[in-house]
């Protein structure tokens, strides 16, 4: 029924503008340390080539990854005093001395073509054990996300959890007031290079949220002149209204299938949360309460939605069947909480939680019930879990503008992404990468 | 044609006078202290000459409308407003209005569309209650996507929790 009314649109009309790729990019910095990190020495890679060395430097990028998640302390490049670049030529002492636990070495070889193959070794310093022996190879164009490869490698093998630095991250940025404001969705690696367009408006755009294979972003936007719902292709720019009825259509999320979406819809009297048939666009309605009802997730297995919902008179987080009923709440530290993210093992549930005048993001362990804040600002909103939920990224406010942060799961290591000009929001951390896209 | 035009906007400006006065009446005389907030003089609600009215009028040209924190009632002062937007819809049948609901940075994107939208729908029942047909209202919410002001004080909240009226059809 509803599909004569979806418009399928091109990539030429709308989609992913190519221009000044970094015109809009974030500038990174690291906030704070965490000092019973583990360390590791990351010695700078060796090019093996005829001309120059790519402009990335591998190893660079593997060390900020590691320190950026919190459970590493990579050594400082002023105290590598030594260079090897293959297990055989590692003095262990040297290292012993500087108190490292792991040492990564490697080597950028140019394979000719375009390509280059990056090979690398990961040791134990105490016992000098050979830990990782692996070759990664790919575009020299994409060395950046090489790197992220050769950084979850590493983190997988020590920490037994699958990395997640080869990810990427959908936001909204934000220029100007009133009339002379304009918005763009953007896609970037999970450290903020590489910022892509995915679609610019003259009216806000809000609520991105991917789908579980990375294809594909649901957003809200307004350039129709009231709020509607897309699904946008990110490679080919291809999209579709799947929701503009009369008042909100807001929040979308895919389910972990990929098949439904899960969306807040008022229907022009007030917010309760509906499931969708993406095959069929057929709804079915999940809440039905006067409050409202909105921001909901799904748990990893499918089984439950999260939302947000006034209903006890401020803002809380509830649960509900993923086919209706069974509604429960399920905050109750902090005077409202609201927008929820769950993490890969649905153990544990963050959110923005404080008062109307106050507020930071939380960790709510279901297990055990313990409530952690583990950020420090006085707006923060919209977290994220990264897919292995080492960490997490949201937006906060400072001063005038809106900027997001990456934080350790733990809270101790923060790191900030700051657009040079105008506002950063609405964070949606990728799922793990599919390799060809 | 004529004598109903005539007592259309008769009844219009009834129910307009009717809806500035209504709470007035089962008020208790106010104290004897000067309240320049809530001592609004009732606005002349039309008849209009016509659409060049929205650009003259005192009373038709004032379209925001303002409200407390986390809340969706309508503060007396901004009855007349509302009964002389809804007078003039009464008027001017072709004459539709989007209600623009807004509210302030605090909370949560998508929660705060949801209030937006009730500060909206508030504003839709109150004109539709003082005469103007619902067909001419239409409700969008923006929560705090459209500020008017991006500073973090009550003084810059209070400007951004509001609705605003705008014709989208001027007759």
């Amino acid at each position: 029924m509803h599909q004569r009314l979806l418009t399928w649109l091109t990539a030429v009309a709308l989609a992913i503008c190519a221009a000044p790729l970094f015109a809009q990019g974030l500038t990174l910095e690291i906030a704070n340390g965490n000092a019973s990190a583990l360390p590791i020495a990351v010695i700078p890679f060796q090019w093996q080539g005829g001309g120059a060395p790519p402009d990335t430097n591998v190893s660079d990028v593997v060390t900020n990854d590691l320190n950026r998640c919190g459970q590493f302390r990579a050594l400082p490049k002023t105290d590598i005093v030594e260079s090897p670049a293959r297990g055989s030529e590692i003095k262990f002492p040297t290292w012993r001395l500087l108190k490292q636990d792991y040492i990564l070495v490697g080597r950028v070889i140019d394979a000719g073509a375009g390509e280059v193959k990056v090979e690398f070794e990961l040791y134990t310093v105490g016992d000098q054990k050979n830990l990782l022996s692996s070759v990664i190879a790919g575009q020299r164009s994409d060395m950046r996300g090489i790197a992220h490869r050769v950084a979850d490698a590493v983190y997988e093998k020590i920490t037994g959890v699958r990395g997640a630095f080869d990810t990427r991250i959908a936001y909204v940025t934000a220029k100007g007031i009133g009339n002379n404001a304009t918005y763009a969705l953007m896609v970037a690696d999970s450290d903020g290079y590489g910022p892509q367009q995915v679609v610019t408006s003259r009216q806000p755009l809000l609520s991105p949220a991917w789908s579980p294979d990375g294809r594909k972003l649901a957003y809200e936007s307004f350039e129709r002149g009231a709020s509607a719902i897309y699904i946008q292709d990110i490679g080919t720019g291809a999209r579709e209204v799947v929701s503009a009825r009369k008042g909100i259509n807001g929040a979308p999320a895919f389910s972990p299938d990929g098949r439904k979406l899960a969306l807040s819809l008022s229907n022009g009297v007030n917010p309760d949360i509906y499931v969708m048939d993406l095959a069929s666009h057929a709804l079915t309605q999940i809440t039905r309460n006067y409050a409202i009802d909105t921001e909901p997730v799904w748990s990893p297995d499918g089984s439950t939605i999260y939302f947000t919902s006034d209903r006890g008179g401020k803002p809380q987080i509830y649960q509900v069947a993923a086919g209706g009923g069974g509604e429960s709440r399920v905050t109750f530290v902090g005077d409202q909480n609201a927008k929820a993210t769950v993490s890969w093992d649905g153990k544990k549930i963050a959110m923005s939680q404080g008062n109307k005048n106050m507020y930071h993001i939380a960790v709510l362990d279901r297990a055990t019930g313990s409530n952690t804040p583990i950020s420090t600002g006085n707006f923060d909103e919209s977290p994220s879990f990264a897919p292995n939920a080492s960490m997490l990224m949201y937006a906060a406010t400072e001063g005038s503008r809106d900027v997001l942060y990456a934080v350790s799961a733990d809270g101790r290591v923060r790191q900030r992404l700051v657009l040079a000009d105008g506002d950063v929001r609405t964070p949606a951390w990728g799922p793990y990468r599919q390799r060809g896209q | 044609m004529k004598t109903l035009r005539v007592l259309l906007t008769t009844v219009a400006a009834t129910a307009a006078l009717a809806a500035c006065s209504g709470k007035k009446a089962v008020k208790p005389p106010p104290p004897p202290v000067d309240n320049g907030a809530v001592t609004t003089a009732p606005a002349q609600s039309g008849p209009y000459s016509g659409p060049e009215a929205l650009d003259k009028d005192s009373c038709l040209r004032q379209r925001v409308i303002y409200f407390d924190l986390d809340k969706t009632e309508i503060h007396s002062e901004f009855q007349a407003q509302i009964a002389c937007h809804a007078a003039y819809l009464r008027q001017f049948p072709g004459a539709k209005v989007t209600l623009e609901g807004n509210a302030d940075e605090r909370g949560t994107r998508d929660y705060n569309q949801g209030l937006g939208e009730r500060r909206g729908n508030a504003v839709s029942s109150a004109i539709a209650a003082a005469g103007a047909s619902t067909s001419q209202l239409n409700v969008v919410s923006y929560g705090e996507e459209k500020p008017v002001c991006r500073e973090h004080n009550e003084a810059c909240w209070q400007k951004n929790r509001r609705v605003e009226i705008v014709y989208t059809s001027k007759q």
